[in-house]
């Protein structure tokens, strides 16, 4: 049906395919694949390995945003449980380990969200508190140092395989799916498109709208610490100052490049997931083509901007009057 | 009908400063404003003429097209036909800031000035003196100090604005727009958020205006006000005018039937009891319930297949005293009963456990999810009452949603459409199916018949009939008097935030309600 359209988010695929493509005009091997050692390894895989802790993130930053939140803490949350993850490596078993970081996560994610739901205070600033403050809990937590483990359990998560996918990537997947299972099936989804489209008429038909507000930001937390144990565990070690640095605003702009509004409402998770590749392939993109570094933010600016110009009512509204190129950018606004 | 004559003679012996500005041109006139909003009249030919030295009120009921005359008066919104006269000269400002140049200034019920800047930058704002570019500070403050002596106020106004009462700051906003070289002072409902002192330095504030040949447009709700204050009153009714009297000419019971009632053989028309059926059990017993400035504490009886209607003004506490039934706002007095147990309402979710539901006036804020699709917001309500771990098979939504569609003739009947693409007509009963979705044993609606065209009107009151000889108990705010005099078993009337009559059996009346409304014995309605 013409109105289901938007949902499977034909402009976010197709930009993600032309940046590949792209990607293989700079750099013909782009898509090559190859086995070795019982794991897959080229370009593509770099893509997804690489941009496997922005997804992570997005995956709770999308269910945030959709209630009308935003949370700027996810980079410092990073690496807050990247340093304790890195600084118990050796001395704990693994399930210790994760324990202890999933938990600082939640703990992050909980005071979050009682900042939020409890005492009202504007996401974007309660959130800024934990931005700027988990990097100093995180340096605390080094002691200022770069930590670094020799745990293989721990490093596993970061360079190994499952199936010849790299962890990273399972991890990944996982979470999606378990986010997905858990939002799409219960009701929780249904509430939570309803609180952030309005919140007063969904308080009125009984929807315990601060419960799910503190729940996101939680769900935030938590995959912020996967993600920050997958940074970790892929570098050997914590840098409590630059782990997660800026990825918060990366995650953002996945979220967005995936079509959830800021204002609240309709979102994907898949989408989402697929905003945060889109960032990776085109910083891959950037380092495979023998540009500048330097250039990769610039380039990075303008393929965002094409994404959400593309979709844009407005402007779709005028491609649509103008009658050309985009036969379906049509049925996609009507909806 | 009153007579509805533009200028009458000056009635004798009426206050002599106003009589003397009658026989002065008019200040303001506007003749035929009309306005649409994708196919909804929300004004429609409207007349209206300020003199100078002249305290006009403007009223009417929510929807009567109050604000859209004032926006389109103000240049906010642009009027689709009409023309408009400040001083003899054609003027058609095309935003609030030519009307201001013009002439025409708005004071808000929310002040639109900024609360952290101090109250002489507010006077000043955009208008500083300056010297070489710079602000000079000392003389604004002498300036702006020297101002609000004129309004009898002597506060430090270098103080931030938020520091002072809402009265004040309202003076302050006044102050502004007299300064600006306003001949006409649109006052939005200013005393709103005002107590009974501070509604008295307004008035002194207006008074004197008026004293200096100023036309003020005054909109309020509270009727004492009114007459308070006010020269003349204009009442809008369904965007058009109703009437438009001297106030001497225009007393409290003529002025509440031109706000609510239609023609008074029609308002007298008998009803019929026949569709409902004996009360039944005491569903919910209210005991004096109420909150400290909110509602005053009232008792409630809602038994199955018995309609309770709320009828007043707006402001009168009508809404409120649901939103206490229905625990959207906690109460802090009376208890609750439900089939016979005692029980505490703090939260919607509470009183729906009960069998509550409640649909709200404002449909657009507190009702719909726009972005969301027929079927959700139909059982978004249901869902939430079994909780986020008891979803309901997309089947099952499907079906209720069929359902729903077909029994209250929603259009498009296309369960997948964005809500918020319908008709407000079909949205109201989209809500109505929401409820109707969780069977509640008692169901609240406030205006559900508001806003929405003919054709729903009659449908919803057949709904609400059929559910109540269905067994249901049912509690009904409605400013449509006549509609609800078919329907309420017991009607309670309020005024200034208290229930102050309680109207049963045939002593539902339309022009019994009128008079409780405006105070007034109910025989006067033949005598004015």
């Amino acid at each position: 049906m013409a109105l289901r359209l938007p949902r499977i988010g034909t402009s976010q695929i197709v930009a993600l395919a032309l940046i590949l493509a792209a990607n293989w005009v700079v750099s013909p091997q782009f898509f090559d694949i190859r086995l070795q050692d019982g794991r897959l390894f080229g370009s593509l895989i770099d893509v997804l390995n690489r941009g496997a802790p922005v997804a992570l993130l997005s995956i709770g930053m999308v269910l945030v945003i959709a209630m009308r939140g935003i949370d700027l803490s996810v980079g410092a949350v990073m690496a807050i449980c990247g340093a304790i993850a890195a600084s118990l490596a050796d001395s704990h078993p693994l399930p210790v380990v994760l324990a202890a970081s999933l938990g600082a996560g939640l703990a992050c994610g909980l005071w979050n969200g009682l900042l939020v739901a409890v005492l009202r205070i504007q996401p974007i600033v309660a959130t800024l508190i934990l931005m700027v403050a988990g990097r100093g809990i995180a340096q605390l937590i080094t002691e200022g140092r770069i930590v670094t483990f020799t745990s293989p359990e721990l490093a596993f998560l970061g360079g190994g395989s499952v199936l010849g996918l790299p962890t990273p990537i399972v991890l990944t997947l996982a979470m999606m799916a378990l986010t997905l299972l858990i939002v799409r099936g219960t009701a929780l989804g249904l509430m939570i498109e309803a609180t952030g489209g309005n919140p007063r008429a969904s308080a009125l038909a009984g929807i315990g709208t601060r419960l799910i507000t503190v729940a996101v930001y939680v769900w935030s937390g938590l995959c912020a610490a996967l993600a920050g144990i997958v940074a970790s565990a892929d570098i050997l070690g914590a840098d409590a100052n630059n782990a997660g640095l800026w990825l918060e605003l990366d995650a953002i702009l996945a979220v967005v490049i995936g079509g959830t509004s800021l204002f609240g409402g309709r979102f994907s998770i898949l989408l989402a997931v697929v905003g945060a590749l889109i960032i990776q392939a085109m910083n891959t993109g950037i380092l495979l083509s023998g540009l500048p570094p330097e250039t990769n933010l610039v380039v990075k600016a303008v393929v965002v901007l094409a994404v959400l110009l593309a979709q844009s009512p407005r402007i779709g509204a005028q491609i649509a009057g103008l009658g050309v190129l985009f036969g379906r950018s049509r049925s996609r606004r009507r909806s | 009908m009153l007579p509805t004559a533009p200028l009458p003679p000056p009635a004798a012996g009426h206050k002599p400063q106003q009589d003397a500005s009658q026989q002065d041109a008019p200040l303001l006139q506007v003749t035929g404003f009309s306005k649409s909003f994708a196919g909804f009249v929300a004004l429609d030919g409207v007349d209206f003429t300020l003199h100078p030295g002249e305290i006009h009120a403007l009223l009417g009921e929510n929807g009567a097209g109050k604000s859209t005359l004032i926006k389109t008066m103000t240049g906010v919104v642009a009027r689709d036909a009409g023309t408009m006269r400040l001083a003899g000269a054609a003027i058609a400002p095309r935003s609030a800031e030519e009307a201001v140049k013009a002439g025409i200034a708005t004071v808000y019920q929310e002040v639109n000035l900024a609360p952290n800047l101090s109250v002489a930058q507010n006077l000043y704002l955009g208008r500083q003196p300056t010297r070489f570019g710079l602000v000079r500070e000392g003389e604004m403050r002498r300036r702006a100090s020297a101002l609000l002596a004129g309004f009898g106020l002597s506060i430090d106004v270098g103080a931030p604005l938020e520091t002072y009462s809402v009265a004040i700051q309202h003076i302050v906003a006044i102050a502004r727009a007299v300064d600006q070289s306003a001949r006409v002072l649109i006052l939005d409902e200013p005393t709103a958020s005002l107590d009974a002192q501070e509604v008295e330095v307004l008035f002194a504030v207006m008074r004197q205006l008026k004293a200096r040949g100023i036309g003020i447009v005054f909109v309020t709700h509270f009727l004492d006000q009114v007459y308070a204050v006010c020269d003349r009153i204009t009442v809008l009714r369904n965007g058009r005018l109703a009437g438009s009297a001297p106030i001497a000419q225009m007393p409290r019971l003529d002025l509440v039937r031109l706000m609510l009632g239609r023609e008074l053989s029609e308002a007298t028309a008998r009803r019929s009891h026949a569709a409902a059926g004996p009360a039944g059990a005491d569903v919910a017993v209210f005991t004096g319930l109420g909150k400290a400035g909110y509602v005053a504490p009232f008792d409630l009886t809602l038994r199955a297949g018995h309609v309770v209607g709320l009828a007043g003004l707006l402001g009168s506490g009508r809404t409120e005293t649901v939103r206490l039934v229905f625990g959207a706002e906690p109460a802090d007095a009376g208890t609750a009963e439900v089939a016979g147990r005692r029980v505490t309402l703090t939260c919607p979710r509470e009183a729906m456990a009960l069998g509550f539901g409640y649909c709200p006036e404002e449909r657009k804020t507190e009702g719909i999810v726009a972005d969301l699709t027929v079927r959700e917001n139909i059982v978004l309500a249901l869902q939430a009452k079994r909780g986020a771990l008891a979803p309901l098979p997309r089947r099952e939504q499907d079906a209720i949603a069929a359902r729903f569609i077909r029994l209250l003739d929603i259009r498009p009947p296309d369960p997948e459409r964005p809500i918020g693409l319908l008709s407000g007509g079909n949205q109201q009963k989209a809500l109505l199916a929401r409820w109707l979705a969780t069977e509640p044993r008692l169901l609240i609606l406030d205006e559900p018949t508001r806003g929405i065209d003919v054709g729903a009107h009659a449908e919803i009151i057949k709904l609400i009939r059929d559910l109540c000889r269905q067994g249901m108990a049912l509690l009904v705010v409605s400013s449509e008097l006549e509609e609800l005099v078919t329907y309420a078993d017991e009607v309670i009337v309020l005024r200034d935030r208290a229930h102050v009559v309680r109207l049963t059996g045939d002593a539902v009346e339309v022009s019994a309600i009128l008079a409780a409304i405006a105070d007034a014995p109910a025989g006067a309605a033949a005598a004015a």
